[in-house]
């Protein structure tokens, strides 16, 4: 589950992480008062807008139709109200969104971190995850902070490192040191910045993430460190652990389709294909999708109806895979092991004639326990739907039913 | 011959009372499984299926010799189970449970090493030697004795293979579901290894996924040592979009390394047998082994 940069901002707080101070907005008024209320606690008349979603490339990405970046510093509070007025409500475009974007409804107004002082501000790049590989957490650091982390990678890979936590002692001391020694720190920014990698690892520890990405982590003119941006991820195996960061969980950020399919226990993804399908397991849903595309088709989704395929979930798969107006047909491929065809057989003809009229051809390969009976029931029910028993029948009459 | 679990194989069953437990556990027992008691705790005394119930696994180990646990405790306990199995001295531990946090797999996983134990899962369904034992919850009548080794991160799609090989006239020898989650106990590649020094295996499917190195480093090794089996190779979700998780935890393209397309490439490198489509599974095994292969 992603949280937003401000919900994030305020997690790390809490295990003390320094941050970028800021407040959310949700209309202009609140972004001019968020401003002045930040000018008395900083003393500092500048501050940043920055679009609230769960995107990356905010800063170079546009609002559809204005002239207007996703982030953007204003020089006093009336200039935060009037950005926060072009972002609030509008579309923003970024490299991560894809050509239709994502709508704005929060705005976080932010303290200004570039203030002049008696030493260079420094961006760095920072960022815990699991090293799969190894089946450790992993920090990832960079001089290069404030830009895209896989362009340094791919022109300067010597100049990302990386430190492996060991999962029985965890952070040690010496390992922060290390990394901001590896950052060209000393004096008192190098301590600060040993004190932000340590509150930052117990923060990813204690909170069951998956990702922190902090671009940048800023050594401000006088020597503080903190995150002016956090991008944080959390396990949703782990979130039923944490009730109060589950509730952060933004839906409207998710595609409405996939949050339906949620409460059905259906695991969805959103496809831009013209076949949909329903399957049971993971591998054989992906594998399923694969099939149709040698089909001559395009996957409109990922569906996986789990280990109980029966007439419920078959019928909620129906009705989520038709809200989608690309779909042309449907495949359902169902590998009956523990759960028995006919059985499921008997679930799509249900859900069949509980929807209706369905407008596109269906396809059924029903295999395993019972199949032939499946078949069977499948092909007398007098239902236009195809049916089939090998995945290889399955596919051409896919590539049939597209002509 | 088979790998990691045979007919002698003295099988305990963790979360043995739970309904998911209970459930496999008879249908393991109906298949033939020696299934030698159960750990709940809190019911140690008491007997299940017929089974005594201890409660621990070292119990368990002392009392009936369990030396194989397939484990079916819920995700919030899971890695704790997978833990206490291997201090009991359990030396297959096969874990179904899907949903265990990540956070928790890491200690459990660094816990295990050096022990003499091998864990096979999470998020699996586990490992079968057709017609001697079923330690999982695969569908026994898929799987007839042969001689093809399987591997593969995902459940349906190990049945789909196993039913083409079976239908194509051969045979299963030990088929077994490394799991989809991030961090398992046996890589694809560590699988993969165990079926090559199976004298009885002749050929192996090796069934990945989006996400991950394991398939790449996989065939790596095999074309390292001389490529000794034939290996057929399918990697699901070539349709897969970047950056989303397609129901297995594991299965996230996170670069352009770990898509479907760039491991079939590898693969295909190291002299695999590659199919593009999961229907042609069967046909390449009976393809790659000719006539060599009778049962």
């Amino acid at each position: 589950m992603n949280l937003h940069e401000y919900q994030a901002k305020q997690v790390l707080k809490s295990f003390g992480v320094a941050i970028q101070e800021g407040i959310v907005a949700e209309n202009p008024n609140q972004a001019h008062a968020a401003a002045i209320k930040l000018k008395d606690q900083f003393g500092s008349d500048f501050v940043v807008v920055k679009a609230q979603i769960h995107a990356g490339g905010r800063g170079k990405g546009t609002i559809m139709g204005k002239e207007q970046r996703g982030v953007a510093v204003a020089k006093n509070a009336d200039k935060a109200k009037e950005i926060a007025s072009n972002i609030l409500g509008g579309t923003l475009v970024t490299i991560q969104t894809g050509p239709k974007g994502k709508l704005v409804s929060k705005v976080l107004i932010a303290q200004d971190v570039y203030y002049p002082g008696s030493s260079q501000t420094k961006e760095f790049y920072m960022s815990v995850m699991l090293d799969r590989t190894v089946s450790k957490n992993v920090i990832i650091y960079s001089t290069e902070g404030g830009m895209d982390i896989e362009h340094v990678a791919e022109t300067t890979p010597h100049l990302i490192h990386k430190e492996h936590v060991d999962p029985r002692v965890g952070l040690q001391a010496f390992q922060a040191r290390k990394i901001a020694f590896n950052l060209g720190l000393s004096g008192e920014a190098h301590k600060q910045m040993v004190k932000f990698v340590q509150a930052l690892y117990k923060a990813y520890e204690s909170t069951d993430s998956a990702m922190f990405e902090i671009n940048p982590v800023l050594k401000t003119s006088d020597d503080k460190i903190i995150a002016v941006d956090a991008k944080v991820s959390l396990d949703d195996n782990g979130l039923v652990r944490h009730p109060d960061y589950a509730a952060l969980r933004d839906t409207s950020e998710e595609d409405p389709t996939e949050v339906e399919a949620g409460e059905h226990n259906l695991n969805y993804v959103k496809l831009d294909g013209n076949v949909g399908c329903m399957v049971n397991g993971a591998g054989l849903a992906m594998a399923t999708m694969d099939i149709i595309k040698l089909s001559g088709g395009e996957p409109a989704n990922f569906l996986d109806v789990g280990g109980g395929a029966n007439a419920t979930t078959v019928e909620a798969g129906f009705r989520i895979i038709l809200k989608d107006p690309n779909v042309k047909a449907i495949l359902i491929n169902i590998f009956g092991g523990i759960v028995r065809c006919d059985r499921v057989a008997q679930g799509v003809v249900d859900a069949y004639n509980n929807i209706g009229n369905i407008p596109v051809p269906i396809i059924v390969r029903l295999q395993g326990t019972n199949a032939a009976e499946a078949k069977k029931l499948i092909d007398e029910s007098g239902l236009k739907v195809y049916s089939a028993i090998q995945l290889k029948e399955a596919a051409e009459l896919v590539r049939k039913v597209l002509g | 011959m088979s790998v990691l679990v045979n007919k002698n194989s003295k099988v305990i069953v963790q979360g043995f009372t739970g309904s998911e437990g209970s459930f496999h556990a008879s249908q393991m027992i109906e298949y033939g499984t020696n299934v030698v008691g159960g750990v709940t705790p809190g019911k140690g005394g008491t007997t299940h299926l017929d089974c005594p119930v201890f409660n621990t696994v070292q119990e368990a180990v002392n009392q009936v010799k369990a030396d194989t646990s397939i484990i079916f405790v819920p995700p919030a306990f899971a890695a704790d189970a997978i833990m206490e199995a291997a201090d009991a001295g359990i030396k297959v531990i096969i874990c179904i449970t899907e949903g265990i946090p990540v956070k928790d797999m890491v200690i459990a996983k660094e816990y295990i090493k050096g022990k003499d134990c091998r864990l096979i899962g999470p998020n699996c369904p586990g490992v079968i030697t057709p017609e001697e034992t079923k330690v999982g919850i695969m569908p026994g009548f898929v799987f007839k004795k042969g001689k093809v080794g399987v591997v593969s991160k995902s459940g349906t799609l190990t049945y789909e293979a196993a039913d083409q090989v079976v239908k194509a006239g051969m045979g299963v020898s030990t088929a077994i579901g490394i799991g989809g989650d991030p961090i398992i106990g046996t890589s694809t590649k560590e699988a993969v290894e165990l079926l090559m020094n199976d004298p009885e295996t002749e050929a192996i499917v090796m069934i990945g996924e989006i996400g991950g190195t394991y398939e790449a480093d996989a065939a790596r090794w095999i074309q390292a040592n001389g490529n000794k089996k034939p290996v057929v190779g399918f990697i699901a979700g070539q349709t897969a979009p970047a950056g989303r998780r397609m129901g297995h935890a594991g299965a996230i393209i996170g670069g352009k390394d770990d898509t479907a397309a760039a491991k079939m490439k590898i693969m295909r490198e190291c002299g695999l047998y590659v199919v593009e489509s999961p229907a042609e599974i069967g046909a390449m095994v009976a393809k790659v082994l000719g006539g060599k292969v009778s049962a």
